[in-house]
């Protein structure tokens, strides 16, 4: 048997195939359809300070290979999360990490210092990204002296793991994976949404409520690979991908590109199994190439006549 | 009514029998190699679409009607797009992959007198609701709207059921006009204590207008656009009085009293809250 452990700075998976934000609910939601216990672990969907009711519908517009979303982090604020889901979530096998967002510095921290006192939770992943909320969000993840600072300041109150999710949709990728870096984090995840839209030509209107969403799904693989691929030459600290994964293969080539772990996410909508296929498929490889750990396919790309 | 205590499955079944209704409308029946889990009126099934470039999730299509003792059920379906143009060249003996059930269910109404209103593909849940119906001695008033005679399917299936009454917008079959324009609704006094609705989104809101002006119950089945169908996604929401929620799971089927359909103070309301 291969070993499929990854570590992560302060952070040990059994296996380096999470679940993006947003995606996969906080687990509880399949379990009829996989165990979640085998999972590296599960990313949460996004928590902020406050009650959220998002966007209008209509929030989606199918695209070839993905689709675009505006859901704009709908959900029941930090202290709903703390008092009614993490309780039924926290024995789960795996680890629990949990998206955080906002719309200011100060929701940031309030929130990552909630997170910070629940046992179960290692990790959180702050959210400097979305393209969906008005205020903050992306805005937060597209200046490097505003990633380091708002990096810093959940730094400053949150002791555990802190990842930071990066938005792709920036002139310099590797310039905000250094701000982040520099602000603290341990881990950086990237890629986010990339910005698109989608029009209905009979109606000559946008499809979605917002006229522009982040687009997710096999379509952006390439960029994501790219991205990841840039920022983990670019930082000294471990390099969560994700991007269009709905393959072991994808899950492989974004290790090779330098990923330590991946995250599956628009596929889960598609076979909400797709996460345990591709941890087998990542142990069939392993086995096929004869390699003892997966920690060897990490930023092993071959360049220029390696 | 939430289906809650059913534990969904994604699972391979075979295409055992495909019927054709019209230009646009076919019928399929899959068949499961396991016993059917309980499925009720309401409910939905995601299936995946393979072999179209452009179809990239799930198509979420209501469940017709079940038998049990052969472990099959159907759905109808209706060409939109690439994606229902693949599964309408299905064959028998074709496996399709089929995440399944779905979704909460219409509830049983209080009297016996109740009326169905479908238009279009939104007759797709009634059928499985009139046989429910009947199934717990109720005999309803179905009530479905067409564009033309030639579009017109399986009436003699909802005849089993209940009383069927139609409308066409041409006149050519029934009473002439929408299904709101029907006679039904200018005799006065409803004599109904639910009415069941699905269809256009124009004509659930008409139908609800209606029954909520006779102050009759009225429960709607809703068909926003979904990516997962399990409640995750957060993409299929509807406003409600309690904010907004999933059509996926919280519905489809909902009583307009809970929807902020024609009411402006809660529309208003709705508007503000988006971030």
């Amino acid at each position: 048997m291969a070993d499929l452990n990854v570590t992560l700075g302060p952070l040990e998976l059994k296996n380096p195939v999470l679940t993006a934000s947003g995606t996969f609910g906080c687990g509880e939601e399949f379990t009829d359809f996989m165990d979640v216990n085998r999972l590296g672990g599960i990313v949460v969907k996004a928590v902020t300070g406050k009650n959220r009711d998002g966007n209008p519908y209509p929030r989606m517009a199918e695209t070839p290979m993905g689709m675009l979303n505006a859901v704009g982090l709908q959900n029941k604020g930090v202290d709903y999360f703390i008092r009614e889901i993490y309780p039924r979530i926290k024995d789960f096998d795996t680890q629990i990490i949990v998206n955080v967002s906002g719309s200011t510095l100060d929701e940031y921290v309030e929130v990552a210092g909630k997170l910070n006192d629940l046992d179960k939770i290692p990790a959180i992943e702050v959210n400097i990204s979305c393209p969906n909320v008005k205020q903050g969000g992306m805005a937060f993840g597209t200046i490097p002296a505003t990633a380091t600072e708002v990096t810093r300041a959940v730094r400053d109150v949150y002791k555990k793991t802190l990842i930071v999710k990066l938005s792709p949709n920036v002139t310099s990728i590797t310039d905000m994976a250094k701000a982040a870096a520099d602000g603290g984090a341990d881990i950086i995840s990237l890629i986010n949404t990339l910005l698109g839209m989608a029009i209905n030509a009979e109606t000559r209107r946008p499809v979605l409520s917002t006229i522009t969403g982040g687009l997710s799904g096999p379509a952006i693989k390439p960029v994501a690979l790219r991205m990841v691929w840039q920022v983990s030459k670019a930082v000294k600290i471990p390099v969560i991908g994700l991007g269009g994964i709905r393959t072991a293969t994808d899950a492989i080539e974004f290790m090779l590109a330098g990923a330590s772990a991946v995250q599956v996410g628009t596929a889960n909508f598609i076979d909400p199994a797709v996460t345990l296929k591709i941890i087998d498929g990542l142990e069939a490889y392993l086995q096929r190439h004869q390699i003892n750990s997966v920690k060897e396919l990490i930023g092993s790309l071959k360049v220029n006549g390696e | 009514m939430a289906n809650t205590l059913v534990q969904k499955r994604q699972n391979i079944l075979e295409v055992t029998g495909k019927r054709r209704l019209n230009d646009r409308h076919f019928i399929i029946q899959l068949t499961s190699e396991e016993p059917l889990p309980m499925m009720l009126p309401g409910n939905f099934v995601q299936v995946l679409v393979e072999g179209s470039p452009t179809t990239f999730l799930r198509r979420p299509l209501s469940i017709h009607e079940v038998n049990y003792a052969q472990n099959s059920f159907r759905i109808l379906i209706q060409i939109k797009g690439d994606g229902t143009r693949q599964l309408s060249r299905l064959k028998n003996g074709d496996k399709l992959n089929v995440i399944y059930p779905l979704g909460n269910c219409f509830s049983l109404p209080q009297g016996k007198e109740v009326l169905l209103v479908g238009g279009g593909c939104g007759v797709a849940p009634l059928l499985f609701l009139a046989q429910f119906l009947r199934q717990n001695s109720i005999r309803p008033v179905i009530l479905t709207g067409w564009r033309t005679q030639s579009d017109i399917f399986e009436l003699e299936e909802y005849k089993k059921s209940g009383e069927v009454l139609m409308t066409t917008e041409d006149g050519s079959a029934g009473e002439k006009g929408l299904v709101t324009d029907h006679s039904l609704f200018r005799s006065g006094k409803l004599p109904f204590s639910r009415i069941y609705c699905c269809g256009p989104d124009p004509m659930m809101k008409a139908v609800a207008g209606l029954a909520a002006s006779h102050g009759i119950d009225c429960e709607v089945s809703l068909e926003n656009t979904m990516a997962c169908g399990i409640g995750v996604c957060l993409c299929c929401v509807t406003p409600t009085v309690s904010g907004n929620e999933r059509v996926c799971v919280e519905g489809p089927v909902f009583n307009t009293k809970h929807l902020t359909w024609g009411n402006p103070d809660k529309e208003a309301c709705q508007n503000k809250c988006h971030g």
